[in-house]
């Protein structure tokens, strides 16, 4: 307590000597200012932007394996030639096969995607929609907004259903009284049973099958409706593509099989595809390189705040060494009357110790403005962890110390007579 | 035989003594015995003046008796403990509890105020700032301040300065006051105040030792030493 009152004198020394030079503390301060802030705001860009990424991924699910159609590379330049249909991408039977022959695999789900003119109430859109099962909405966790999601019953009665993604819903201008209404998909009726939310996130490398998606069906419906035949009409020319699955997800029972099994599906898919039409995609392994990337950024970043906090440093020790050459009299003076080394090295430490924190807590408050900032303007998110703050504090601590000692010992080194001499 | 400093002190009157004090310094390859075997003893409550041309060493005289610089050879016994090997730890703490400086420039912080000035001593003593506050108004009414306390020394005139400095040097009440040229900067009427200031405060007990080229401030003190070449050239009173 006594120790405490001690440096309490002494941190109002420091502040008052500071004061008395007001431009040229605030001036030295700036470097600490600006690192201590820019670091801030650069985590938290990267953090909000890796949070969302990792957030996206977890939500594909750590313990699932994506099996996804790709058309081949050499179909898409005979494409522009010529009207022919290509065949390409997962079959009925890969998704049969995979649940069959691996162990791991507690169940899969297939996903159609294609393209129907809808028409609710008096609105019509060209929509895309999704044919999958009910166990999508299980591995894919969408929650529901209205309604309820696909079920068994849908399946097995090849029942027209449907359910909306709110994506959907909104170019609809469905609400929750459209439940029970008809959905007209491609001339048939279907019954929209539920309304779930869309997954929102982009540009995460690894996108949810359902992006941009408006609607869910029964897949068995949507083969008996709409086949497996799709038709585009781009730029003058028709192109018709016959893919049946558009996607397979696999669920695994543990985490530790997820990479072995997707291995395995993958030499099995190699085995019975001519071409390469597929992609295995492990969000899992995703989620580790992610992570990865994430320390990366971080590393970099950490680079370059301590470039940047090295020179706020320098500029510190520069103004300091400055101060202890004009202030020469008085730590003369001040030894003179009895001051040991050890009180003069406190004194300048202090000071420059207050500087930097003063400039790091300014900082920190800039640092906390400027994503925010972003966030309103840009709509980009932005994350500041606590951790940011107490390391940024917690340097501009140390750095003060740093930098401070240097010019401190040197002050306190002075002789006192020549000191007291000096103009 | 015994030496007068240690006479002195077995009378018990000694409150500073040199017994054969040297101080040499080393200057490009040549030796400056800036202060050559000195021994002298200044009696408790005296009021000592030390004059020389520039150079004769009564400069070095003062530091080592403030304690700001340590002797090459030699003991100084201060009210009977040798100081003369102290560290620079110690050192700062005999300057701080027995010393009391008083500079012919001042020598005020010009950014405090003068009840700052004059509490400086106490803030490295430690006192609390109500108590220290209360001294160094204490101190200000002695020297006649005690109406300029909030004020910056250059709201100051020299004469005022100067005793804002003597009443910092008094704070700690210091075995001895020592003085550097203290009337050098001020015009001989302020000069002769300041000089009444210290013979009063000399009357009321206290050993000042001063440092002077002008015979009429010397007059002030009760003896005179006269320095030469490093050594003792006499000693009057």
């Amino acid at each position: 307590m006594l120790i405490h009152a001690k440096h309490l004198r002494e941190i109002q020394l420091g502040v008052k000597n500071l004061r008395q030079h007001k431009l040229r503390s605030a001036l030295t301060m700036l470097g600490m200012v600006f690192g201590v802030g820019s670091v801030i705001a650069m985590l938290a860009v990267g953090e909000g932007a890796s949070k969302e990424a990792l957030e996206q991924i977890r939500r594909l699910g750590s313990n699932n394996i994506i099996i996804s159609a790709q058309k081949p590379l050499e179909e898409q330049s005979q494409q522009t030639t010529r009207t022919f249909m290509s065949i390409y991408g997962l079959l009925y039977a890969d998704e049969l096969r995979i649940a069959e022959s691996f162990p791991h695999v507690l169940r899969t789900v297939p996903v159609k995607i294609f393209r129907k003119a809808g028409r609710l109430g008096e609105r019509s859109m060209d929509l895309r929609l999704l044919g999958t099962t009910p166990g999508w909405f299980e591995l894919v966790k969408r929650p529901l907004v209205a309604g309820r999601a696909l079920n068994p019953f849908d399946l097995q009665n090849s029942a027209n259903t449907v359910v909306m993604t709110e994506h959907g819903a909104r170019r609809l201008l469905a609400a929750e009284n459209s439940i029970g209404q008809t959905l007209t998909l491609g001339g048939d009726a279907f019954e929209v049973v539920g309304i779930v939310r869309s997954d929102g996130g982009q540009g995460t490398g690894l996108q949810a099958p359902d992006q941009q998606i408006d609607a869910y069906i029964p897949i068995n419906v949507a083969k008996a409706r709409f086949g497996d035949i799709t038709t585009q009409v781009s730029s003058g020319s028709r192109s018709r593509e016959l893919v049946e699955l558009h996607q397979i997800i696999a669920e695994v029972d543990a985490i530790d099989n997820v990479e072995a099994t997707a291995a395995g599906i993958e030499v099995m898919l190699r085995r019975f595809h001519k071409k390469l039409d597929y992609s295995v995609a492990v969000p899992l392994a995703l989620l580790r390189q992610a992570e990865a990337t994430k320390r990366t950024f971080n590393i970099v970043l950490g680079s370059i705040a301590g470039i940047s906090l090295l020179v706020g440093g320098i500029g510190i020790m520069n103004i300091m060494l400055a101060s202890v050459t004009e202030r020469t009299r008085e730590i003369g003076i001040r030894r003179a009357i009895g001051a040991k080394r050890k009180q003069i090295i406190t004194q300048f430490l202090i000071e420059t110790m207050v500087l930097s924190t003063t400039g790091g807590l300014i900082g920190i408050a800039i640092g906390l403005l400027i994503p925010w900032l972003i966030t309103l303007a840009a709509g980009m998110p932005t994350l500041v962890t606590p951790l940011s703050l107490i390391l940024s504090l917690g340097i501009s601590m140390a750095v003060g110390i740093i930098f401070g000692l240097y010019p401190a010992v040197r002050a306190a080194s002075l002789d006192p007579i020549e000191a007291l001499r000096h103009e | 035989m015994l030496s007068p400093a240690i006479q002195a002190e077995q009378e018990g009157m000694a409150e500073a003594s040199f017994e054969n004090m040297s101080r040499i310094y080393q200057m490009g390859g040549s030796e400056v015995r800036a202060l050559d075997g000195v021994s002298i003893s200044f009696a408790r409550g005296s009021f000592w003046a030390i004059l020389g041309a520039s150079g004769s060493g009564k400069s070095t005289m003062l530091n080592l008796l403030g304690c700001l610089d340590r002797p090459t050879s030699g003991r100084y016994l201060l009210r009977g403990d040798d100081v003369s090997q102290l560290d620079d730890d110690r050192l700062s703490e005999i300057r701080l509890r027995s010393i009391g400086f008083i500079f012919q420039s001042f020598n005020l912080l010009p950014q405090s105020t003068v009840a700052e000035n004059i509490a400086l001593p106490l803030y490295y003593q430690g006192w609390e700032p109500v108590k220290s506050a209360e001294r160094a108004r204490e101190l200000a009414t002695r020297v006649g301040l005690q109406d300029r306390l909030a004020h910056r020394p250059s709201e100051l005139s020299g004469g005022q300065q100067q005793r804002v400095a003597i009443a910092r040097a008094m704070a700690n009440d210091p075995a001895i006051l020592l003085a550097d040229e203290p009337t050098g900067n001020l015009d001989s009427a302020t000069g002769l105040e300041i000089m009444q200031l210290l013979r009063e405060l000399n009357s009321q007990g206290k050993t000042i030792i001063m440092v002077t080229h002008e015979a009429d401030i010397a007059a002030f003190a009760s003896h005179r030493l006269y320095m030469k070449d490093g050594r003792i050239e006499r000693q009057e009173g």
